[in-house]
């Protein structure tokens, strides 16, 4: 199995290993969100996620047209 | 009785008052003060100089959209006793954490870049050589942190934000005619009628306002400050005297190049000072310093809101009565921002008019979402007990959020596309 250790070495690996472990842990620890789901959250995040699909479309529109 | 004692006993409990407020005083007051950062100096200045005095009555509304937006990070820190970074993730979960904590370092990094730029184009005018600029500047913040008091930094970090008020005297000095400044100024009106250029100087000033940097490094100060619910009084009336400072400091600024500048042509407010310099070299050396000092003290706020978030987020240590070896991380954040920031501004022809445009619309995907977390979070009954907003401030927190979002998206849209003006 292809571990970071391998690509990297194991020096470089080991800190690369120390990252992604803690990352894991923190993933871990905030799975769960505290806040409850109500409808006004929910219409809440639903907003941002739109919100923020459309900006990263318009800034691929605009870094496109910059290449064209 | 002597006149020291008179007037000791006369305004006793207003003398009290006032030293308990100085000891409390600090997030607000540096948050507020810093907002008037290299950025917004510009911003202020080329306004100015574009519509004179036109435009004052809409910078006097900006003063209840930051104590608005800015007091609720002080009711949450208290609170919560954690930063925005860390709330975040503990309440809507990794994958908000994550992007807004990524976006974040982003920005106040791309930002920390514009204040350096801010403070060498400043300090150039009295031909200091930028390297000296950045690596002064980097010393000094690093001193100001390493004492491991944050009382100490929050004290001299006061100092410097009184610093910012030297646009009042330098706008004296430009001898204003108050009744003109007073009738043109505060009736509202567009001047030269509502078009395309003014909403986009409208939508600077508000995108100005509030950054995203402020609303974490208050939260993280009020923590690291130890504020506790029963000081949260104390920290709303801190932040209602910094938002009153950063709106009239703002005014000052406009009356400054709206009277000596007004109609010429004014890209930057280091611009504007070198133009001063010559007519005026004592307005010019004021509204310099006044330039460096706003982008030193964005510096110093911008770097540590980025050290707690890292600190919160990764579960270091972090916190500025800690010693280095206590919390080694905690600095090492602290200074890699400032030395790569710095270092980016003396890269030989790097493109520094880019990344001042960029920081614009890449602060525009963490704003709104730093913004609706907040009113969220002041919501929610589990986290904030009695202190969650009321009716009447959920409705002024939700207009001036909304409003926030629409116009400095508006302006980062106009950024991006400057034909969708025409």
């Amino acid at each position: 199995m292809l571990t970071l250790e391998i690509v990297f070495g194991q020096r470089i690996g080991s800190v690369f290993r120390g990252w992604t472990d803690k990352i894991q842990e923190i993933n871990k620890k905030y799975e769960k969100p505290r806040i409850t789901m109500s409808p006004g959250v929910k219409i809440a995040l639903l907003f941002l996620r739109v919100y923020l699909i459309l900006l990263v479309i318009l800034l691929g529109y605009k870094f496109w047209t910059m290449l064209k | 009785m002597d006149f020291g004692s008179t007037f000791f006993y006369k305004y006793r409990r207003f003398i009290k008052t006032l030293k308990i407020y100085l000891l409390l005083a600090g997030p607000g007051l540096i948050v507020m003060l810093a907002d008037n950062d290299a950025g917004g100096i510009t911003t202020y200045a080329v306004t100015g100089s574009k519509y004179g005095y036109g435009l004052i009555w809409f910078l006097l509304l900006l003063l209840p959209v930051a104590y608005v937006v800015q007091e609720m990070t002080v009711r949450l820190g208290a609170v919560t006793k954690r930063g925005h970074a860390e709330a975040i993730f503990d309440a809507f979960g990794s994958f908000w954490g994550w992007f807004s904590f990524i976006d974040l370092a982003l920005v106040n990094w791309l930002t920390l870049i514009t204040e350096f730029i801010g403070m060498t184009a400043a300090l150039a005018i009295f031909h200091v050589p930028p390297v000296f600029t950045v690596v002064i500047v980097a010393i000094v913040m690093m001193l100001m942190v390493l004492q491991g008091k944050y009382w100490t930094w929050e004290k001299i970090a006061i100092l410097f934000a009184a610093l910012n008020i030297i646009y009042i005297p330098a706008a004296f000095m430009v001898h204003p005619s108050v009744s003109e400044v007073l009738s043109v100024g505060l009736i509202p009106h567009f001047p030269g009628g509502f078009n395309g250029t003014l909403f986009f100087f409208l939508m600077a000033n508000i995108g100005t306002t509030i950054a995203p940097w402020m609303i974490f490094f208050q939260q993280s100060a009020v923590v690291d400050k130890g504020m506790k619910e029963k000081d949260i009084p104390w920290g709303q009336m801190d932040t209602l005297i910094g938002s009153a400072f950063t709106v009239l400091v703002a005014i000052f600024i406009v009356v400054v190049t709206g009277t000596v500048l007004y109609g010429v042509e004014v890209e930057s407010a280091a611009q504007a000072a070198s133009m001063m310099m010559t007519t005026s070299p004592w307005l010019g050396t004021c509204i310099a310093i006044g330039l460096f000092n706003a982008g030193f003290l964005g510096a110093i706020c911008i770097s540590l809101a980025s050290s707690w978030a890292f600190g919160e987020v990764f579960g270091w240590a972090h916190s500025l009565n800690m010693k280095v070896r206590e919390a080694p991380w905690f600095y090492a954040c602290y200074l890699f921002a400032l030395i790569t920031a710095g270092g980016v501004v003396l890269i030989p022809n790097a493109p520094l008019v880019l990344i001042t445009l960029f920081v614009q619309v890449i602060a525009v995907t963490l704003l709104p979402a730093a913004l609706v977390f907040l009113i969220l979070l002041l919501n929610n009954e589990e986290i904030m007990g009695k202190y969650r907003n009321t009716t009447l401030q959920n409705i002024a927190g939700t207009v001036i959020v909304v409003a926030i979002i629409v116009l400095s998206t508006a302006y980062a849209l106009t950024t991006l596309f400057p034909e969708w003006l025409m």
